[in-house]
């Protein structure tokens, strides 16, 4: 029988402190307030004292408040029962299913071994020629999506979610507004997706500390189905900005020196631990992680974004409603981009080349210059360029999405304005 | 390792980071075990003292220690095994192989498991060097095993003072690397050795005659390092720049195309998807200067982001550490560190848990002592023996937000020798590698002429004059031969300071290649061009760029390279 521990000495924020003996560092509690039950997670011990963050915050919780100690870490049940499933961050129902108590696993694992880690070699499908052609998703790729509030981020992970050629799919929400919940759930119901979807959904209306548990969950369950059944998972993270506030509350509340914008000195390290958790298993299936992050004032020198373009393999900016060509970038593409028709490289670079031209042309023209012949062409080719390449409603094949940039390119320039090699425009130039 | 000086209890957890009571006395980074309940061993290094309260930063997860658990201290500083071995294997900060630990755990690491970090089964083919009686100071050589392409040397343990006779030593044959391969007596006292010794990490080796002037180029193959911003045998440099500018691929290609004995990748608190490339490529990659494998020449300590932050602090040591061991044996090591910044945030969250005042950004007060003395590891050396062993360093920085100002940065500006400046505007207009032209710089002696370079840094900065002024004036307020100034800069740019490091030919780009096409690019700023029109001078430059790019793509010393060439000087006489 666990002792129960009656005097709470300390109340700060969402962290309780008790004086007890024998507790483990990350152990859970229980914690008996007249307002209802709540888990904790122990998160530091001086000595005699243990320090408690309180999974539904600490309002309600008096002095004399229960906590029991329950000997184990925070964990998830794993089986196929989640599939369909809707979840909160602490991971009892938020449908109306039954809660799961079946293997249950830890959360935040250790990190993969480095050796056992293979040469990501899988293209992901998605049917956008801004991600096939230009920064293609591969499996077991970590990818942020860099937005702005008001751009359409969750539309646009839906749809990747749609489209993507996965087995299952996770997704972890993080402060999300409730429409967009249900926004999520709809679409994935009317898609006939829901069935090998797993939910983990914090509302921005929760009690922030499970806001910082949603990813640990939502990783825990997709390393399950990667290495237990063998399905090639993709996590849907949105929004990992709210997690670091989420993080940044909890230390200012601990009395850590923060680094950069009240932001712990160890967001990078928090970060890292959670999308590394990407991975392709050599003899099992897959983890990829795409995770809306949005930039606070559109600005990607802010600490989250910043952290998170240092720990990721590229990102994609979502600018405007569209995948901005500069700066989106899939670290993971020359993994598969020789794989799958001889020009694709030369016809990536050269084309983003050719629209960074044509920017520079447009900016001219803005500002009233004469355009010269070339500049001509190079505000032919944009336009063309955004209307076909860059719609983000569409389903097209890689090889078709291919064909249609070159045969953009014919219309505007000729062979030596591309600066492709030679042997390429032989063999695909429109004849 | 093992023996235990000292039993103590846990008497707080915050983070990575216990305190503990002790009894007996401790050492300042002495190496600990904490032993939780579950029977695993921690790993930790002290890193406060306090009275009778000591601070250890540990390397793993604390989740499951309790106030009260043993902790065992060894009396032993944070140290690293050196003997033959080393080379081909993948470490983590502690100097763990992490293929063992695979073997052993599965997919994930497994918290407390340590393995040693060399084969003892293995036998090496032993030649003894030092005769009886012949008088030995630390790091002289004993005997050799082969490793590689060159011969390993056994030395007299660096620790070791004073001078040493031997007394005794084996017959060459085929031993394991525990076997006594000699003894050695300096009159009070009689030890073995065998062909492994022991270095505490955080302590540069010093077993050398003298530390000289860097002066060789080290070749990278790289044309705009080369040519531009060359780093010397013994050097430093450091490549920072924001996220997404290609820190990691220039650092694959210096690892791959350097002309180095040994390199040392310490893949530091980043991707573990970089190293993987590494891991898996490298054994079936040919170094074409020895005619083996790439990986056979090198050491990947590996690190990674999502492993514990303290052992990050300690991969930085240990590769420089590994790296001290070949330059003993007289050879040019090159350290690739990717990335320190994390190595510095690694320090900050321990400075931050020890509730130390903060410096600038919540970075220790002592950030810049310490990067400098990681630096200033690097060198060139003369042995004892005369031959010369050098270490270069080139630590890649992520500043946070690519803003150069922050205090790593600024740090390491201060100690290194080159500077290449990664820039996102370059990589985002692909041009890669995306080391601005204008921004680097290098105090190393170039394999080009200085005046050479000189004028064509000249022609790169006034393109960018004509550049900035076109934005203001537009194009067709722009003389004809400012045109030509501009588009002879970007002609450099795309042809010469661009390279595709995913194309086998381009990629590598020896010395002599590049001061034949340095040439030939001089040929084309020099010349004095005549056009009608503006528009004229743009198709000629796309033309002779095309040419020039399909040049590139040619193997050197080849027909096809004479017979392309021929058609640049066809092309250039049109003009």
């Amino acid at each position: 029988m666990k002792k129960i521990y009656h005097r709470i000495i300390q109340i700060s924020g969402n962290v309780i402190t008790v004086e007890a003996d024998n507790v483990a560092n990350g152990e859970l509690a229980e914690v008996k307030s007249p307002r209802g039950t709540s888990l904790a997670q122990v998160i530091r011990l001086d000595k005699t004292r243990v320090y408690l963050q309180v999974f539904a915050g600490s309002r309600g919780i008096s002095t004399d408040s229960e906590v029991r100690f329950l000997g184990q870490p925070m964990r998830v049940s794993a089986s196929d029962a989640l599939l369909g499933r809707i979840f909160t961050g602490n991971g009892s129902p938020r449908d109306k299913g039954p809660a799961l108590t079946d293997n249950m696993i830890d959360i935040g694992g250790p990190s993969v071994n480095p050796a056992n880690r293979v040469i990501p070699k899988n293209m992901i499908r998605t049917g956008l020629p801004m991600i096939d052609i230009f920064n293609t998703l591969v499996e077991s790729q970590k990818l942020p999506i860099f937005s702005v509030a008001g751009e359409p981020y969750n539309e646009l992970l839906a749809r990747i979610a749609m489209q993507a050629e996965v087995d299952v799919i996770v997704l972890g929400g993080m402060g999300l507004k409730y429409d967009d919940y249900l926004y999520f759930k709809e679409t994935l119901d009317q898609q006939g997706a829901l069935s090998r979807t797993v939910m983990f959904i914090h509302t921005a209306a929760d009690p922030i500390v499970e806001c910082l548990l949603v990813p640990d969950m939502a990783l825990a369950t997709a390393e399950y189905f990667a290495t237990q059944e063998n399905k090639r998972v993709l996590v849907l993270l949105t929004d990992m900005t709210n997690f670091c506030d989420a993080l940044k509350e909890i230390a200012i509340t601990m009395e850590q020196i923060p680094s950069n914008r009240g932001y712990p000195g160890d967001l990078y390290s928090q970060l890292a631990s959670r999308y590394e958790k990407a991975v392709d298993f050599e003899t099992a299936g897959s983890i990829t992680i795409l995770a809306v992050t949005t930039m606070p004032g559109d600005d990607v020198t802010h600490p989250v974004p910043d952290n998170t373009g240092y720990i990721t393999e590229g990102q994609f900016y979502l600018v405007n409603g569209r995948i901005e060509p500069f700066g989106s970038l899939s670290r993971l593409k020359q993994q598969v981009n020789s794989e799958t028709r001889s020009d694709h490289r030369a016809l990536m670079d050269n084309m983003i080349r050719l629209y960074a031209e044509y920017k520079e042309a447009l900016e001219k023209q803005s500002m009233g210059f004469k355009m010269s012949d070339w500049d001509s062409k190079l505000l032919k080719y944009g336009n063309l360029f955004e209307q076909r390449m860059m719609d983000l409603q569409v389903n097209i094949p890689l090889e078709d999405a291919l064909d249609l940039g070159w045969k953009t390119l014919a219309e505007c320039f000729t062979p030596a304005e591309t600066g492709i090699k030679t042997d390429l425009v032989k063999q695909y130039w429109p004849k | 390792m093992t023996e235990t000086t000292s039993i103590s209890k846990v008497t707080g957890v915050n983070g990575n980071m216990v305190s503990v009571e002790f009894a007996g006395a401790v050492m300042q980074n002495e190496v600990a075990y904490v032993l939780p309940a579950d029977g695993s061993r921690l790993k930790s290094e002290v890193i406060r003292v306090r009275g009778r309260e000591a601070d250890l930063q540990v390397f793993e997860s604390t989740t499951g220690v309790k106030v009260g658990d043993p902790v065992e201290f060894t009396s032993q500083l944070l140290s690293v095994e050196l003997g033959p071995g080393l080379l081909t294997q993948v470490y983590d900060g502690l100097q763990n192989p992490l293929p063992e630990l695979a073997k052993q755990a599965g997919y994930f690491l497994k918290k407390g498991l340590y393995v040693y970090p060399l084969d003892k089964e293995k036998k090496w083919s032993y030649t003894p060097v030092a005769k009886i009686g012949e008088r030995l100071k630390a790091g002289d050589t004993v005997g050799t095993v082969p490793e590689g392409i060159f011969k390993h040397r056994i030395m007299l343990p660096f620790a070791w003072n004073g001078e040493w006779t031997i007394i005794k030593t084996i017959e060459p044959g085929d031993f394991t690397i525990d076997t006594v391969v000699a003894e050695a007596s300096d009159g009070s006292q009689t030890r073995k050795i065998t062909m492994v010794q022991t270095w505490p990490v955080k302590i540069p080796i010093t077993a050398y005659d003298d530390k000289l002037l860097p002066r060789d180029p080290l070749i990278t193959q790289v044309r705009i390092i080369d040519t531009f911003f060359p780093v010397a045998k013994g050097g430093t440099f450091c490549t920072p720049g924001p996220f997404g500018a290609g820190k990691t691929v220039l650092q694959h290609a210096l690892s791959q195309r350097s002309e180095a004995d040994v390199v040392i990748v310490a893949a530091c608190g980043e991707r573990a998807g970089e190293v993987v490339e590494i891991l898996r490529e490298f054994p079936h990659l040919d170094d074409p200067r020895t005619g083996q494998k790439l990986i056979d020449r090198t050491i990947i300590i590996c690190n990674t982001s999502s492993m514990p932050v303290a052992a990050r602090e300690a991969s930085i040591y240990t590769s420089v550490t590994l790296a001290e061991y070949y330059r003993q044996m007289g050879l040019n090591v090159l350290l690739l560190a990717d990335s320190t910044s994390r190595w510095a945030q690694a320090l900050r969250e321990e400075s931050g848990r020890l509730e130390e005042i903060p410096g600038e950004e919540a970075f220790p007060a002592y950030l810049e002592s310490l990067v400098a003395s990681f630096y200033e590891r690097a060198g060139l050396v003369r042995l004892k023996d005369g031959k010369l062993g050098s270490i270069t360093i080139c630590g890649a920085v992520s500043p946070a937000g690519g803003n150069f100002e922050e205090p790593v940065t600024q740090a390491t500006l201060k100690v290194v020798g080159s500077f290449l400046a990664l820039s996102r505007d370059r990589a985002n207009a692909r041009r890669y590698p995306s080391i601005h032209p204008l921004d680097s710089w290098s105090k190393y002696a170039s394999i080009v002429p200085k005046a050479k370079i000189d004028a064509a840094r000249q022609m790169l900065r006034a393109g960018n004059d004509v550049n900035q002024m076109m934005k203001v004036v537009g194009e067709e307020g722009t003389p004809t031969s400012d045109f030509v100034t501009y588009l002879k800069s970007e002609f450099i740019d795309s042809v010469y300071l661009q390279q595709n490091t995913f194309d086998p030919v381009d990629s590598a780009c020896g010395s002599k290649r590049q001061e034949y096409v340095f040439d030939k690019i001089l040929s084309v700023i020099n010349k004095s061009f005549s056009f009608s029109d503006k528009s004229a001078a743009r198709t000629f430059f796309q033309n002779l760029r095309q040419a020039f790019i399909d040049w590139n793509y040619i193997p050197w010393d080849t027909d096809d390279f004479k017979a392309q060439e021929a058609k640049i000087d066809e092309l250039l006489a049109t003009a």
